[in-house]
C-alpha cells in the first residue's frame, strides 16, 4: 500500500514538473520566434503615437520570458489561457468547445482499435497458424507504411467514420507490440511445461499467457493514448471535424503561439496522466502477483 | 529455412530500395525538363505518352516531379536520421557513460519530448518557424526540425547501452590503465555503441519519411514548387473517388513500397536497437 502511495505521488510530481518544464519551454519558443513583439495593428493608419505606444506597453511584460510564464501561470491558475491570436477568442472557451469531439474520436478509436489488436493477437498466438500470423502481420505492416494523413484522406474518400480513421492509426502499433508479448509469453517454460501436461489451449491463454503479459499491455494502453492523440490532428483537419487536432492544425498554420502553446500542455497533460494510470495499474497488478 | 526465407526478402528490399534510389538520382535524365515546367495547354491531363502520370492542376509533369520529390525525401530523410542520431550519441552516449545527475537532468529532458504525441510536437515547433520562406529554406527547415526533434527514444537507447558499458570489464581496465575523460570515451565506450548507433540511423529514415508526408499533406512541410512525397500527396484531397484518377495514387504506392523496403531490410536492426 505504501509503494502504491509512493508511486502515485512519484508520478504525480513528474506530472507536475513536466507541466511546469513545458510550458517554460513555450515561453522560450515564443520568445525566439521570429516575429516575436511586433503586432500587425501597429501599422494601422488610423492609430496615432499614443495608441501604438499604448500597444507596445502591453508587449513590455513578454520581454522577461521568466516574468512572462510567471504571469501567465498566475493567470492559468484563475482559469484565463489567454486569448488565441487567429481566432479572437479566449483559449479557455476554444477548449471547452472542441475537447468533447476530441474526446469522443479518440475514446471510440481506442477502443475500435484494441477490440480489433487484441481479436487478431489472440487469435493468432491460439491458433499459432503460419498463414492466419502473415496474413495479420501484412495487415498491420501496410497500415504502418501509410502516413497517418493518408489514412484520413482514404477515410473521407471511402466516407468512413472519423473513429475508424483514429482506429487504423493506432491498430497495428497495438497489434505488434501485444502480438510480440503474447509471443513472449508463450515461450516462458511454465506455459511449455502447461501444455505438455495437456492443458487446454484456452486456458493457456487466460490464464497463463494473458497475466503475464498483462503489465506491458497496460503500458502499451498508456502509449497508445499518446498515439491517438497525435492522430487526431491528421484525421480532424482533413475529415473536417472541428475538435482540438483541428484547432491545433489551424493554430500552427496561423502561428497562434498562444494558442499551440496552451493545446501542446494540454495535451502533455492528459497523455502522462493516462502513462501515469497504465504504470499505477501495472504497479498494483505486479503486487498482486507477487 | 525461415531465416533464409528471410534474408531473401532483405535482398529483394535491399534491391528495391537501390532500383528506386538510382531512379531518383538519374531523374535529371529521366525528366529533363524538370519538376516546375508547366504544359499549360494540357494540365490536369490524364496519363499519356508525352506525360506518363499525366500534368497536375498547374500543368506540371506528375512523372517528373514524382522522381524529384522521391529524391528530395530519400535524400533527406537519411540526413535527418544521422542528424538526429548524433545527436542521441552526444545526450543519451554521454549521459549513459557520466552517469548520476548527469543521465537523470538527460532523461528528464527526454521523457519531456516523449510525453508529447510526435505530430503535436512537430507541428508546434513547425509553426514556431516561419512559414512563408523559400522553397529550399523549407526543405531545411522541414528536415532540420526532424533531425533535430527526433532524437529521443534513440537517446533513451544510447544511455542505457552507454550506462551498462560504463560498468563492464574492460572499461574498469581503461580506467585502471589511466584512461579517462573524453579519451576513454572516444576510444573505448563510442566504438561499442556504434551497432546501436547504426540500427538507430537506419530505424529513424522510415519514420522520417512519413513524419514529412504527414506535414507535407497538412500544408506544414516542403514548400511548392519544390515537390516531396507529402506535397504530392497532398494531391489526394481533391479526390471525389479512389477509382476515378489511380494514377495520382502512385506517389503513395512509392511510398508504401519504400517504407515496406526499409521494413524488411531493417527487420535485425530493430532487434539491435532494442
Amino acid at each position: 500500500m505504501q509503494g502504491l502511495t509512493r508511486q502515485i505521488a512519484r508520478h504525480a510530481i513528474a506530472l507536475v514538473a513536466t507541466v511546469l518544464l513545458g510550458g517554460l519551454l513555450s515561453a522560450v519558443l515564443m520568445r525566439l520566434a521570429p516575429g516575436f513583439d511586433t503586432d500587425e495593428q501597429e501599422l494601422d493608419p488610423h492609430l496615432n503615437a499614443a495608441s501604438i505606444q499604448v500597444l507596445k506597453q502591453a508587449r513590455i511584460e513578454q520581454h522577461n520570458i521568466f516574468r512572462y510564464y510567471f504571469h501567465s501561470l498566475q493567470r492559468a491558475a484563475r482559469g484565463d489561457l489567454g486569448t488565441s491570436l487567429s481566432l479572437g477568442q479566449p483559449v479557455s472557451t476554444l477548449l471547452k468547445e472542441r475537447a468533447p469531439l476530441t474526446l469522443r474520436l479518440v475514446g471510440l478509436g481506442l477502443l475500435l482499435s484494441w477490440t480489433v489488436a487484441m481479436a487478431f493477437a489472440l487469435s493468432a498466438a491460439w491458433l499459432r497458424v503460419s498463414a492466419y500470423d502473415a496474413l495479420t502481420t501484412f495487415l498491420s505492416g501496410t497500415l504502418l507504411c501509410l502516413p497517418a494523413a493518408v489514412l484520413a484522406l482514404l477515410a473521407v474518400l471511402w466516407r468512413l467514420p472519423e473513429a475508424l480513421a483514429i482506429a487504423l492509426i493506432v491498430f497495428p502499433r497495438i497489434y505488434r507490440y501485444s502480438r510480440n508479448l503474447l509471443d513472449k509469453a508463450y515461450s516462458q517454460s511454465h506455459i511449455l511445461t502447461a501444455r505438455a501436461k495437456g492443458v487446454g489451449e484456452l486456458r493457456i491463454l487466460f490464464w497463463h499467457a494473458i497475466p503475464v503479459a498483462a503489465p506491458q499491455l497496460l503500458a502499451v494502453a498508456g502509449v497508445s493514448v499518446s498515439i491517438a492523440v497525435g492522430a487526431a490532428i491528421p484525421v480532424e483537419a482533413i475529415c473536417g471535424q472541428a475538435g482540438i487536432g483541428q484547432l491545433a492544425w489551424q493554430a500552427a498554420l496561423a502561428r497562434d503561439l498562444p494558442l499551440l502553446t496552451n493545446l501542446t500542455i494540454l495535451v502533455t497533460a492528459v497523455t502522462l496522466l493516462a502513462n501515469s494510470g497504465a504504470d499505477v495499474i501495472g504497479h498494483m497488478l505486479r503486487g498482486q502477483e507477487a | 529455412m525461415r531465416s533464409r526465407r528471410a534474408v531473401i526478402w532483405r535482398w529483394l528490399a535491399c534491391a528495391v530500395l537501390l532500383f528506386v534510389v538510382g531512379i531518383s538520382l538519374a531523374a535529371n535524365f529521366i525528366a529533363p525538363a524538370g519538376y516546375a515546367r508547366q504544359y499549360r495547354e494540357v494540365a490536369d491531363a490524364p496519363p499519356s505518352h508525352q506525360h506518363w502520370l499525366g500534368t497536375d492542376e498547374i500543368g506540371r509533369d506528375r512523372f517528373a516531379r514524382v522522381l524529384y520529390g522521391t529524391r528530395i525525401s530519400l535524400l533527406l530523410a537519411p540526413a535527418a536520421a544521422l542528424l538526429s542520431t548524433l545527436v542521441a550519441a552526444l545526450v543519451g552516449g554521454l549521459a549513459g557513460y557520466l552517469g548520476g545527475g548527469w543521465a537523470r537532468a538527460a532523461m528528464a529532458v527526454t521523457d519531456l519530448f516523449l510525453s508529447l504525441p510526435w505530430l503535436f510536437l512537430l507541428i508546434t515547433v513547425r509553426a514556431v518557424m516561419p512559414l512563408n520562406v523559400s522553397p529550399l529554406v523549407s526543405v531545411m527547415v522541414t528536415f532540420v526540425m526532424l533531425g533535430l526533434l527526433g532524437w529521443t527514444s534513440a537517446a533513451r537507447v544510447l544511455c542505457a547501452t552507454a550506462s551498462s558499458l560504463r560498468g563492464s570489464d574492460f572499461v574498469r581496465q581503461a580506467k585502471a590503465s589511466g584512461i579517462r575523460g573524453v579519451r576513454l570515451f572516444w576510444i573505448h565506450v563510442l566504438p561499442n555503441l556504434r551497432p546501436v548507433l547504426y540500427a538507430q540511423f537506419w530505424i529513424s529514415i522510415p519514420v522520417f519519411i512519413l513524419s514529412e508526408a504527414n506535414l507535407g499533406i497538412l500544408g506544414l512541410g516542403v514548400a511548392e514548387p519544390l515537390p516531396s512525397w507529402g506535397s504530392l500527396l497532398q494531391e489526394l484531397e481533391g479526390l471525389v473517388s479512389v477509382g476515378s484518377e489511380p494514377w495520382k495514387f502512385v506517389p503513395l504506392l512509392l511510398l508504401a513500397v519504400v517504407v515496406t523496403a526499409f521494413q524488411f531490410v531493417l527487420s535485425n536492426q530493430e532487434e539491435l536497437a532494442a
